[in-house]
C-alpha cells in the first residue's frame, strides 16, 4: 500500500502548475475572501501545495482538495461552493447566451408572459421538441431518476424558457424563476405521484409519504441542474468575476434577521439551537471553574489532623451555583416582525436551556407567554399560539413601549429580584407615544442586568421615532444585533 | 525524513476503505489522501454518529498501522495528553544514591532521563517506531487554552520537553480530530488542519452502508431502510438519527423477520432511531400523512 516513488514519477500533474490556473486561483481565493471567508496565508499557499497533488481534470477531488484547505467552517462550505461554480465551471462555446433560440425571442421582443407561449415556434431552433414533449421528457426523467436525461432537460429548459439576454447584469434568479413557471414542477410531482398510484393500486399514506420525498429529491436535483446550467450560461456572457459579484451573498452568520428570506430564516433557526448549548455550557463551566467560596472553618480543621494541627491545606466551601433568572420581553409588532418570529425561536431555545425563564411579548399592550413555551415540543406551534393568542393590542396595535413597559412594571414588577436578567428586543420606535422610560430605570436598579437588543443599525438609532437611546442610558448595556455573528458575540458577553 | 507515501491516488483510498467496510464519499477519501501528501492532520466535523472516528480507524486498519487514541475532555492536560515525569521513580532513585558519594549535578542529570519518562499519547504518537494513526477524539471538549498543547504536535510533529530537549517525529503520523462542534475553535488550530465535514450520507449510500454493515440484509430491505430515515431526517427534529441508528434499526428489522417496512413496523420500532419522546411523536405523526413536511 506504502508507495515510495518520488511523486513526479506518477503525479498526473506537472509539478509546477500552469501560469493560467495560478491566476485562476488567486482570483478564486480573491473572491473567497471577498464574500466574508477568512482566508488566511497559510491556507493559500496549502491551497496551491494541495492542487498539485490532485488530478486537476478530476472537478470533484479538485473542488474537494480546495475545500479542506480553504473552508474551515461548515457554514461557509455555501459560499464557497458558489464562488467555485462561477470560477470552475464548465465553459465551451455551447454555453454562450443568443447562440440559437434565444435569439428568436430577443429579435421578437415580447413581453415576459409570452415568451414561453412564442417561443414555442421561436425556440424550434434547438430541438425540435415540442413542449408537450420536453415535459413529456421530463415527466420520464423524473419518473426514472434518469440523471443524464435530467441534465439533458434542464439544458433544453433554460435554453427555451429562462428568456436569456447577453449583457443584462442580473444574478440568475430571474431566470431561474422563468424556468420553473413554465415547467410547472409542484404539477409534475402531482402527476408523478397520481401515475405511481395507478401503477400500485391503493397504497398506505406512509408509502405515498416515503414516495413523494423519493420524486422531490429528485425535483430539487433538476432545480439544482438548472440552476447550473444558468450560471454557466452567466459565466460564459459576462465573465467570472461580474457573475461573482452579483451572486455574492452574506454568510449565514452575518445575513440581516430584519431581511432574511425564508431560506435563509430556516437556516438561522437550526442555528440558534446550539447557541444556547453553548451559553448554557459556558455558563455551567463558569460555576464549576470559577473561583471559590468562603472558607470552611470545619473541613480545614479536620484536614489540618493529617499535618499535625497545622492547617496546611485550607478548605473552601463550594461555591453556591449561579441560577439565573432571565426575563425576555420581546416586541412583535409589525416593524420588527422578521426578528419578532426570530426572538421567539430564541427564547423558546433559552427556556430550553435555563431553569427559569419568563417570556413576555407587546405591542402596545403586553402580555406574558411563558406557558406557552412550557412543555411545548413544537416550536412552530408555541410561535403561533403566541401570534394569535398572546393579548398584546391595547389600543391600535401600534408599538407603544410606554405603554407595554406599563403594563409590565405594574403586573410583574415586583417579580424581579437581585438574581434577575432581563433582557429587552425591540427597536424602540415608538410612535411618538410617551416613552416612560423610569421604568426602564426602576427595574435596572432591582435587576441584576437589563440588556437591550436592536435589530436596527445603529446609524439608525434616534432618528424618527426611535427613542432607543432614551432607555439605553439606563441599561447595562444596548446592542446592535442585527446578525447571528453579533448575537454570538452578545452572548459571549453575557456568560 | 524518508518521503513515501501511503496512498497512490484518491481511488485506491476509496477502494481500500471499503475492503474495510468503510464505505467514504469523494470528498473524504480525497482529503484523506491530500492529508498523506501535505503531512497535515485531518480536522473531521459533522453530526454525532456519522463516522467520524469510524474514519480514523479505518485508515489504521487500511495502513495496518496502529492507532494512538487520546480521548479530550475537559481539564485535560500535559501530564495526561503530552508525557509525565514519573516522580516516584525518580524519588526511588534518589534514595537509593543517598548513601553513595554522588553530586547533585549528576543525579539531576540521571533523574531527568528517558527512563523516569511516562509518554503520552501525543508523544507516543510522535516516538513510534512503527505507523501509526493519531486519533485526538472531541477536540472541542477541552477548553480552549488546553488546544495550544496541540499546536506544535500539528504543525511540526515535534514536542518540546524542558528538560530533554525537542523530541522530532520518526515518521508523520497521519492524524485525525474529530469535533462534535459545540463550540469554536481555535483560528490557530484550524489553520493547521485539514478541514472535513461528513454529514449524513445520502440515500444511496446509507443503503450501501446499511448493506456492508447488517449481516443478512436483503437489498430490498436496506433500500426501505435509507428511504424512511431519509425522510425522517427531514423533519424538523431535536436528533436526527445517525448512521450507527440507521444500522441498529437495520439489524433490529432483519431479527424481527421484516420484509417489507409499513407504518405499524416503523412506528413500532422508531424509538432505536429517536431517542427524544418529542422527535418520535412528531415523526410518527409526520409519516402518517402523505402530504409531505408541513413547513
Amino acid at each position: 500500500m506504502t508507495v515510495t516513488d518520488p511523486p513526479s514519477a506518477q503525479d498526473p500533474v506537472p509539478a509546477e502548475l500552469g501560469e493560467p490556473i495560478l491566476a485562476l486561483l488567486n482570483g478564486f481565493i480573491i473572491e473567497l475572501r471577498n464574500a466574508g471567508l477568512p482566508v488566511s496565508l497559510t491556507e493559500n499557499l496549502d491551497a496551491m501545495e494541495a492542487v498539485r497533488h490532485v488530478p486537476i481534470g478530476d472537478r470533484d477531488i479538485f473542488k474537494y482538495a480546495l475545500a479542506a484547505t480553504l473552508v474551515k467552517h461548515s457554514n461557509h462550505w455555501k459560499a464557497f461552493e458558489t464562488v467555485f461554480e462561477v470560477y470552475f465551471s464548465l465553459r465551451g462555446q455551447e454555453y454562450v447566451i443568443g447562440d440559437d433560440g434565444e435569439l428568436h425571442e430577443l429579435d421578437d421582443d415580447q413581453p415576459d408572459e409570452q415568451v414561453g407561449a412564442g417561443d414555442q415556434q421561436g425556440g424550434g431552433g434547438g430541438e425540435n421538441l415540442s413542449p408537450e414533449e420536453l415535459a413529456e421528457m421530463l415527466f420520464q426523467a423524473l419518473m426514472r431518476g434518469d440523471q443524464p436525461m435530467m441534465r439533458g432537460v434542464a439544458r433544453q429548459a433554460v435554453k427555451r424558457y429562462a428568456g436569456m439576454e447577453p449583457g443584462r447584469p442580473v444574478g440568475g434568479t430571474y431566470y431561474l424563476y422563468r424556468t420553473l413557471r413554465n415547467l410547472d414542477l409542484d404539477g409534475v410531482l402531482e402527476r408523478l405521484l397520481e401515475q405511481r398510484q395507478d401503477d400500485e393500486g391503493e397504497v398506505s399514506e406512509f408509502d405515498q409519504r416515503l414516495q413523494r420525498d423519493e420524486y422531490q429529491s429528485r425535483v430539487d436535483q433538476l432545480q439544482k441542474e438548472i440552476e447550473a446550467e444558468i450560471r454557466r450560461r452567466l459565466v460564459a456572457d459576462r465573465g467570472v468575476e461580474a457573475m461573482a459579484k452579483t451572486l455574492r451573498k452574506p454568510l449565514p452568520e452575518d445575513v440581516d434577521f430584519m431581511h432574511a428570506s425564508r431560506e435563509e430564516m430556516a437556516s438561522l433557526r437550526k442555528a440558534i439551537y446550539p447557541l444556547t448549548r453553548k451559553l448554557a455550557s459556558r455558563l455551567q463551566r463558569k460555576r464549576r471553574h470559577g473561583r471559590k467560596g468562603p472558607l470552611d472553618f470545619r473541613r480545614t480543621v479536620r484536614a489540618s489532623l493529617s499535618y499535625g494541627g497545622v492547617p496546611a491545606e485550607p478548605k473552601f466551601r463550594n461555591p453556591k451555583p449561579h441560577k439565573p433568572e432571565i426575563f425576555v420581553i420581546a416586541d412583535i409588532s409589525g416593524s420588527v416582525a422578521a426578528f419578532a418570529r426570530f426572538t421567539l425561536h430564541l427564547v423558546y431555545a433559552i427556556s430550553g436551556q435555563f431553569s427559569k425563564v419568563r417570556s413576555f411579548v407587546f405591542i402596545d399592550g403586553l402580555d406574558e407567554v411563558t406557558p406557552y413555551f412550557e412543555g411545548v415540543e413544537d416550536i412552530n406551534e408555541a410561535v403561533h399560539r403566541v401570534n394569535t393568542e398572546a393579548d398584546v393590542v391595547w389600543v391600535d396595535g401600534h408599538s407603544d413601549y410606554g405603554h407595554a413597559l406599563g403594563v409590565f412594571w405594574e403586573r410583574h414588577g415586583k417579580d424581579i429580584g437581585p438574581r434577575t436578567s432581563i433582557m429587552i428586543l425591540g427597536d424602540a420606535r415608538n410612535n411618538y407615544h410617551a416613552s416612560e422610560s423610569w421604568i426602564v430605570k426602576q427595574m435596572q436598579e432591582k435587576a441584576r442586568q437589563v440588556h437591550w437588543l436592536n435589530p436596527e443599525p445603529r446609524s439608525y438609532w434616534d432618528t424618527g421615532d426611535s427613542i432607543v437611546g432614551e432607555y439605553a442610558q439606563y441599561t447595562d448595556g444596548c446592542f446592535e444585533v442585527r446578525n447571528l455573528r453579533q448575537l454570538e458575540a452578545f452572548v459571549e458577553n453575557l456568560a | 525524513m524518508l518521503m513515501s507515501y501511503r496512498f497512490e491516488d484518491v481511488s485506491s483510498v476509496k477502494e481500500d476503505l471499503a475492503k474495510v467496510d468503510y464505505l467514504s464519499d469523494e470528498g473524504t477519501a480525497g482529503v484523506v489522501y491530500l492529508a498523506d501528501r501535505l503531512q497535515k492532520p485531518i480536522l473531521v466535523e459533522g453530526p454525532a454518529g456519522t463516522g467520524k472516528t469510524e474514519l480514523a480507524k479505518s485508515v489504521a486498519k487500511i495502513l495496518d498501522a496502529r492507532l494512538i487514541r487520546l480521548q479530550c475532555y475537559e481539564g485535560l492536560d500535559e501530564a495526561k495528553a503530552l508525557y509525565e515525569w514519573n516522580y516516584k521513580k525518580q524519588l526511588l532513585r534518589i534514595q537509593t544514591e543517598r548513601g553513595e558519594d554522588h553530586d547533585w549535578a549528576e543525579v539531576s542529570d540521571d533523574i531527568f532521563s528517558d527512563e523516569f519518562l511516562l509518554t503520552r499519547p501525543l508523544l507516543e504518537a510522535i516516538r513510534a517506531e512503527e505507523p501509526v494513526v493519531l486519533l485526538i477524539d472531541e477536540v472541542d471538549r477541552v477548553e480552549i487554552e488546553t488546544e495550544a498543547l496541540l499546536l506544535e504536535i500539528l504543525s511540526d510533529y515535534q514536542v518540546s520537553i524542558p528538560e530533554l530537549g525537542t523530541i522530532v517525529a520518526t515518521q508523520i503520523p497521519l492524524v485525525f480530530l474529530t469535533s462534535n462542534n459545540t463550540r469554536e475553535l481555535s483560528e490557530a488550530l484550524k489553520r493547521r488542519c485539514l478541514y472535513l465535514h461528513i454529514d449524513y450520507p445520502d440515500m444511496e449510500r446509507e443503503k450501501e452502508i446499511v448493506l456492508t454493515k447488517v449481516p443478512d440484509i436483503t437489498e430490498n430491505l436496506a433500500d426501505q431502510v435509507a428511504r424512511v430515515v431519509r425522510s425522517i431526517r427531514q423533519i424538523e427534529l431535536k436528533k436526527a438519527p445517525s448512521v450507527s441508528e440507521t444500522l441498529d434499526w437495520a439489524k433490529t428489522l432483519v431479527l424481527l423477520g421484516v420484509e417489507k417496512i409499513d407504518e405499524d413496523t416503523a412506528t413500532s420500532t422508531i424509538n432505536i432511531l429517536l431517542k427524544y419522546q418529542s422527535d418520535i411523536a412528531k415523526a410518527v405523526k409526520e409519516l402518517g400523512t402523505a402530504d409531505g413536511v408541513t413547513v
